[in-house]
């Protein structure tokens, strides 16, 4: 079973409206409890790192989602802010991430030589995966497109994590794989086909 | 690489999709949550729905409907109408809407935005320029309005959209009243005093009739949002309704057109 990790932050109803049109069964899990028999986990975020962080911290299901991740390797996929929760920490705030893929969160302005972008990165760019990537092994033809919408980026200190990248101004991680841990920057619940094929991917490969 | 955002604008009235010209005479066109399942099907880039009713009645937004949206939308979407406090902004954000837009009362008070950007994210606040030509002979120049072109505001809207974007926009929407519904393009001159101005994304909404004139507007401002609204709804002369949106490849032929690659 699918479990959205609902700690408070981020866009739970569009992963749910997702799985539905998949047919596949999601549930909003925001106990330990409710935790409880996932097979998959999403993690979601938006916002501030900080704000996303303390919320989790708050929330009173991170012992219980570490059990699951890091004792009974449940696979997860963090999503945009979550995405970035995986990293050790933040440019954009002072508290610890989870520290479950290796890398740091920096900013993709204080990265570009070009100020002639706009910030945040919003809309829909390429991905590029890399070959061997589980997400992307299947239904994927062509350059895949994904919806952005950030400023900051998740910068994996082992290179051989990265799924993917993506590119604007910079070239950037923006899928990571450790493992049965996943994390993306873009949505791929908001990513049309593009996105339903890698969820698609992730519950069943 | 990143590409214009092609994105169809919805008009809710009287909780009825509408679509306007110069602001006004609203025509119906149907059902808001039938147009988002078939935006959904084409693989819409993005949606923007407004509320016009909301302002000008003085009422909340419509919490029922937005919910209703969120959970029918499968691409990224913007909302607006009605929005005056932080807790409105926060709701509709926890609802699974991806951005809020706000007009008239942050052109009232720019400082909402900062607090909204703050609870939100600053990726999640839009703000909304309604923009006209200034009327009479000896006048020239671009003036805002609001209340659906009811209210004047004696601004320069570059000037504004700059303020704007400081209190904490993280997206400036320009829309021309002149142009809205007639089909014969965006105003180019507008969008022209807003080139290499902002930091912000940018978005361009009013006059679209094909997507020619959004090969046009993309290729003098880049990468930019190229909103439209009866493009989307309108077929033949006749304005017979029929929703419709490009396909990938008349989307990416109009990217590749405007941005030479």
């Amino acid at each position: 079973m699918i479990r959205i990790v609902d700690y408070g932050v981020g866009n739970i109803q569009a992963f749910m409206a997702m799985f539905k049109h998949l047919g596949l069964e999601a549930k909003r899990a925001d106990t330990p409890e409710s935790l409880d028999r996932a097979s998959r986990l999403i993690l979601p975020g938006v916002g501030h790192f900080d704000h996303a962080m303390k919320r989790l911290n708050d929330s009173g299901l991170r012992t219980k989602l570490e059990e699951l991740v890091i004792k009974m390797k449940v696979p997860l996929m963090g999503v945009c802010v979550g995405m970035q929760m995986l990293a050790e920490g933040s440019e954009e705030g002072i508290l610890p991430g989870l520290g479950w893929v290796p890398g740091r969160v920096r900013s993709l302005s204080s990265k570009m030589n070009s100020t002639c972008l706009a910030m945040p990165h919003m809309g829909w760019n390429n991905l590029q995966p890399r070959g061997g990537s589980k997400l992307f092994s299947r239904g994927f033809e062509g350059l895949p497109q994904f919806y952005f919408l950030h400023s900051y980026y998740f910068d994996a200190s082992d290179k051989g994590d990265v799924a993917a990248t993506a590119h604007y101004g910079i070239d950037f991680d923006a899928v990571v794989s450790r493992g049965h841990i996943h994390g993306i920057q873009c949505h791929p619940e908001k990513s049309h086909h593009w996105g339903k094929q890698l969820l698609k991917n992730f519950v069943e490969l | 690489m990143l590409r214009p955002r092609i994105i169809p604008c919805l008009l809710i009235h009287k909780s009825g999709l509408v679509k306007t010209q110069g602001f006004k005479d609203s025509k119906y066109i149907g059902d808001p949550i039938n147009a988002v399942k078939i935006f959904n099907e084409k693989e819409a880039d993005e949606l923007l729905v407004l509320d016009i009713d909301a302002t000008v009645n003085g009422c909340e937004p419509n919490f029922d409907l937005i919910g209703r949206l969120a959970a029918e939308c499968r691409m990224p979407l913007c909302y607006g109408g009605g929005v005056t406090t932080v807790d409105q902004a926060a709701r509709i954000v926890d609802m699974g809407v991806e951005k809020v837009a706000l007009s008239s009362a942050v052109i009232s008070n720019p400082s909402l935005l900062t607090e909204i950007a703050n609870v939100v994210g600053r990726q999640s606040v839009v703000a909304v320029l309604d923009v006209r030509k200034k009327i009479g002979i000896f006048t020239s120049g671009y003036e805002i309005c609001t209340h659906n072109g009811r209210v004047t505001h004696k601004c320069d809207p570059v000037i504004l959209a700059k303020e704007l974007q400081n209190a904490g926009a993280g997206e400036i929407v320009i829309n021309s009243v002149d142009k809205d519904g007639f089909m014969q393009g965006y105003d180019l001159d507008l969008a022209m005093q807003f080139r290499g101005v902002l930091n912000v994304p940018m978005t361009f909404l009013g006059g679209v009739g094909s997507l020619e004139h959004m090969t046009q507007l993309a290729s003098t401002m880049g990468i930019v949002g190229l909103a439209a609204g009866s493009l989307f709804v309108f077929k033949g002369k006749y304005r017979a309704v029929l929703i419709s949106y490009p396909t990938l490849q008349q989307k990416m032929d109009v990217c590749s057109k405007a941005l030479k690659t």
